[in-house]
């Protein structure tokens, strides 16, 4: 296997973890508590959206032929798919999409920051844009763990919900495989269990701060990144790719 | 939205050198969330280089009321405007 090959399918996983999760961010778009923040999270979704098609654009000038973004974002099903559990789980409900949102970004920002320093000069550039985005996304991810963490009795029992639920999944954020391990070799590819103690470090104050408990959860899951999904990520894909299964080909 | 929310008013400079100016108002929950959502409400098109919020609580207002106390007075004294001033040559606006 050739690092271009490689490198295209991290470009990939990267641009799934992106599209899946702004896609379920999105599904918030009308339908959040008030007008600022329905008009603040449709932001986010566009955000993680135009970061998908980035990593997208970039893996299929790699691949070269026909493919394009749309190849990656409509016409693959769901055991093709790479992204991490995490950000494909249904958006729940309000709690559940900021703890999720924030358990995620926390791990996005750093993230990011080292990908910047990629060999590879087009993740590091495509990481510098993102970094911006996500430097805001965990500053109003923040807020919103303090603000129901700590807000009234039926705040915090949600949000504490959504973190034990949800806590599972943040082991797979951490883990690598051969192919990550090729690319972190060879000074492309982040590795994110260098900053693993401090996505802890970070999350854990931050749920103090909110008056919740960090959950001491026995059972963990992962599966994403070699397309082993949970059920919901077929439905989601229905929705998202309806119209390109509908109308092949379609343009705007 | 909830009964805690306040009204803020919102104020964007444009680009360095102008003055903050009055865009518009949003609720939040406290002056940092505001600020946040004036970003994200005001300026989606790249409208601003800083943001002020202001609680509207906290805004003293003139009346319609006040309009004959505070203006009307103003009327016969012309000599406080600069109309009677002759432009120098190559100004085009004082």
């Amino acid at each position: 296997m050739t690092e271009r090959t490689d490198i295209s399918r991290y470009a990939v996983r990267l641009g799934d973890d992106a599209l899946i999760l702004g896609h379920r961010v999105s599904e918030w778009t009308s339908r959040a508590p008030f007008l600022e923040e329905d008009l603040a999270v449709t932001n986010v979704a566009l955000d993680y959206v135009g970061r998908a098609r980035m990593f997208y654009q970039y893996a299929a000038e790699l691949e070269g032929g026909d493919t394009t973004e749309d190849t990656f974002a409509y016409t693959r099903d769901a055991r093709a798919f790479t992204n991490l559990l995490l950000c494909e789980l249904p958006r729940g409900d309000f709690a559940h999409s900021v703890v999720r949102q924030f358990f995620y970004d926390a791990y996005a920002l750093p993230m990011l920051q080292a990908l910047k320093g990629s060999y590879d000069d087009r993740l590091a550039a495509i990481a510098a844009k993102a970094e911006k985005e996500s430097t805001y996304h965990l500053r109003r991810g923040r807020e919103w763990m303090l603000r129901l963490g700590d807000g009234t009795e039926e705040s915090h029992a949600r949000m504490q919900a959504a973190v034990d639920e949800l806590w599972g999944y943040t082991h797979e954020l951490f883990e690598v495989d051969e192919l990550e391990q090729r690319l972190i070799d060879s000074g492309i590819a982040v590795d994110p269990r260098l900053f693993q103690h401090d996505w802890h470090d970070n999350v854990a104050g931050v749920l103090r701060e909110a008056t919740l408990s960090l959950p001491e959860a026995d059972w963990s899951i992962r599966g994403g990144r070699t397309g082993h999904h949970t059920e919901y990520l077929g439905y989601l894909l229905a929705e998202l790719q309806f119209m390109q299964r509908a109308y092949p080909g379609l343009k705007w | 939205m909830s009964d805690h929310m306040q009204l803020y008013e919102v104020f964007i400079r444009s680009r360095r050198g102008l003055d903050h100016k009055h865009v518009g108002s949003l609720h939040a929950d406290d002056p940092e969330q505001a600020l946040e959502y004036a970003r994200d409400v005001y300026t989606r098109r790249s409208e601003g280089v800083s943001i002020w919020v202001v609680a509207s609580k906290d805004i003293t207002a003139s009346q319609e009321s006040d309009c004959e106390s505070f203006y009307d007075p103003l009327d016969d004294k012309p000599y406080r405007h600069a109309s009677m001033y002759e432009m120098p040559e190559g100004v085009d606006s004082l």
